[in-house]
């Protein structure tokens, strides 16, 4: 069936199974190959985008479920040229190592600077406690989130004021 | 007797009874003492209370969400409005650091604080009540030798005129029966154990035992079923037909692990308990099992009944709910569909939780909203939240599509308003 999708502010029509998961269709239809395929269980991480402001494992999330709801993926928070805040930090922490991880690190972490107020570390091992990195580049990917966070400030940021 | 004699009657009868009340309220302070040294205690009892203190769940309510052991903060919503855990640590300030033996007890037994005020019951004291001397002197020395931390809890935000506590000792006359629990000698060590456990520290019908208006326990109705933060705590007792699936054995792997093959998993409160029993002593383990296998209306040694074969109407189910059919595809089907690896790996067939076959979508839609999380640190059963992957009416698709291919019991009625209501009593406060 044919379907509209708002995507990263962007109309897009696709023609999918309604059960067909939302990431086969961010990849295969659409392009955008950020958000990557792990485990298909919700365990991982690796898949996370946000469904109206919130992060959910795409993996999970039946594109027929986001209708009429904004997603956005890790293409929307920047782009090579003008990279955002928390993209930004991971290039200068060099948080990834195989990077398979990082897009779905970045758009939970993303989830917490949008929350803004006062967020301590702990608050950041916490938030990221549902995404998992094999290579072990945690510690790295912490210290990422630190720094986006102090970089912004107490500013609450939200998806929708970038253009 | 003219008005004006009746009126001053009936003023001095309700003087009096104040008077009554106030005495019957008013509970002395107890003077406070210096912070016991660890050296005050020996390592055997410190460690007894250890375990005392997991069987009794002591940290699930007094720790905060990712906050420091006993430091409390933790809210607890209940019909009254919100209470939060107090600090528990031996901190002297904000603690419990400069109450005696006798305060600690007191306490317990009573629900009477240090300084003579009344505690609500949310503090379960109406179990602990029946601890024994020396398992609260473990506790307490257990207790005083932990780290000490500066956390105040907020202020309780109470429906008026609950903040005053005083009304409290006339909610303790009604409903607090104090008292330990004398052995049955015609019960078995195990069985005795097992009650000890269930209706003292354990406080099992805290959430099991339905409560009246006043928020008490009631007794002629001992766990027949209760509601917890949101869930549904199923009956215990032999009137939930779900509970002759058990025996005394799946009871206790149950208990231990938060899995059972043919009821499900442990799922929003009762995952820590879960967590706390499983690394507490297995024959306290197995005496909860043996006790509450009885309060079922298990014959021991139980036979096990076979397991029925599951059921599984998917062609109906996708006639009667086409877009929950899909949004199951996609969402759970990973997971919960034909040939998954969760159920190869024995985990049970949706047909067998308990929480699809209830009478009401309650537990079912808590489920997909939250998810079943472990623990912090723990392992157990692991199911990811689906709260902000679908709206609320697709939440109903899918309850209503799951309920019809899985079960053979009538549809769930007004499962919206089932949504939109667990939502709003499962949410973090």
């Amino acid at each position: 069936m044919t379907m509209t999708l708002t995507i990263n502010g962007a109309e897009h029509r696709v023609d999918a199974e309604p059960d067909t998961p939302l990431l086969y269709v961010l990849r295969d239809d659409l392009g955008l190959n950020g958000a990557k395929y792990g485990c298909g269980l919700g365990q991982c991480g690796a898949c996370t985008v946000h469904v109206d402001g919130r992060p959910v494992f795409s993996c999970l999330t039946p594109v027929a479920a986001v209708q009429g709801r904004r997603v956005t993926t890790v293409e929307g928070l920047g782009s090579p040229g003008n990279l955002g805040p928390l993209q930004q930090a991971f290039e200068q922490e060099q948080a990834a190592q195989c990077g398979y991880c990082i897009a779905g690190m970045i758009m939970r972490a993303q989830a917490l600077l949008d929350r803004g107020g006062p967020i301590s570390d702990a608050d950041i091992r916490n938030h990221m406690q549902t995404n998992l990195c094999r290579c072990g580049t945690h510690m790295r990917i912490l210290r990422a989130v630190r720094r986006a966070v102090d970089a912004t400030g107490a500013r609450t940021s939200s998806l929708e004021a970038k253009p | 007797m003219t008005p004006l004699r009746t009126a001053a009657a009936l003023a001095a009868l309700a003087v009096a009874g104040l008077a009554g009340f106030a005495v019957v309220a008013w509970k002395p302070e107890i003077a406070p003492i210096r912070r016991p040294a660890a050296g005050d205690f020996t390592p055997d009892e410190v460690r007894r209370g250890a375990t005392l203190a997991t069987l009794g769940d002591c940290a699930v309510c007094h720790t905060a969400e990712d906050g420091v052991i006993y430091a409390g903060g933790r809210p607890l919503a209940t019909p009254f409005g919100t209470l939060y855990a107090t600090n528990i640590t031996p901190d002297e300030a904000t603690g419990i650091g400069r109450w005696s033996k006798d305060a600690f007890k007191r306490a317990m037994r009573d629900g009477v604080a240090r300084d003579g005020s009344h505690l609500y019951p949310a503090l379960p004291y109406d179990h602990y009540t029946h601890v024994t001397d020396g398992d609260l002197d473990a506790l307490y020395a257990y207790l005083m030798t932990r780290p000490a931390v500066s956390a105040k809890a907020p202020e309780n935000s109470l429906i008026p005129p609950l903040g005053f506590r005083p009304l409290l000792a006339g909610w303790k006359l009604l409903f607090l029966e104090t008292g330990g629990i004398a052995p049955d000698p015609a019960q078995s060590d195990a069985w005795n154990r097992g009650r000890y456990l269930v209706e003292g520290l354990g406080h099992c019908g805290s959430c099991h035992t339905p409560r009246n208006l006043a928020g008490a326990e009631m007794r002629s109705k001992a766990f027949a079923g209760g509601v917890a933060e949101g869930w549904n705590a199923p009956p215990l007792d032999g009137s939930n037909a779900a509970a002759r699936g058990w025996t005394a054995d799946t009871l206790y792997a149950y208990l231990r692990t938060g899995l059972s093959p043919r009821q499900g998993a442990a799922a929003g409160p009762m995952e820590p308990v879960v967590h706390g029993l499983s690394t507490a002593p297995e024959e306290d383990v197995r005496a909860i099992a043996t006790y509450i296998g009885s309060v079922m209306g298990l014959k021991a040694p139980a036979q096990p009944t076979p397991v029925s074969p599951p059921v599984d109407r998917a062609a109906e189910a996708a006639r009667e709910h086409p877009n929950g059919a899909a949004l199951f595809a996609g969402a759970c089907a990973g997971c919960h569909g034909d040939g998954a690896p969760m159920v190869a790996q024995g985990r049970p067939p949706l047909s067998h939780v308990d929480a699809v076959q209830a009478d009401d979508p309650r537990n079912a839609v808590q489920a997909i909203l939250q998810g079943l999380k472990p623990s912090s640190g723990g392992a157990g059963p692991y199911m990811p939240p689906f709260r902000d992957n679908l709206t609320d009416a697709q939440v109903a698709q899918i309850a209503a599509y799951v309920r019809t291919r899985f079960s053979e019991k009538p549809a769930w009625p007004k499962l919206a308003d089932a949504v939109a209501e667990a939502k709003r009593e499962g949410s973090p406060q």
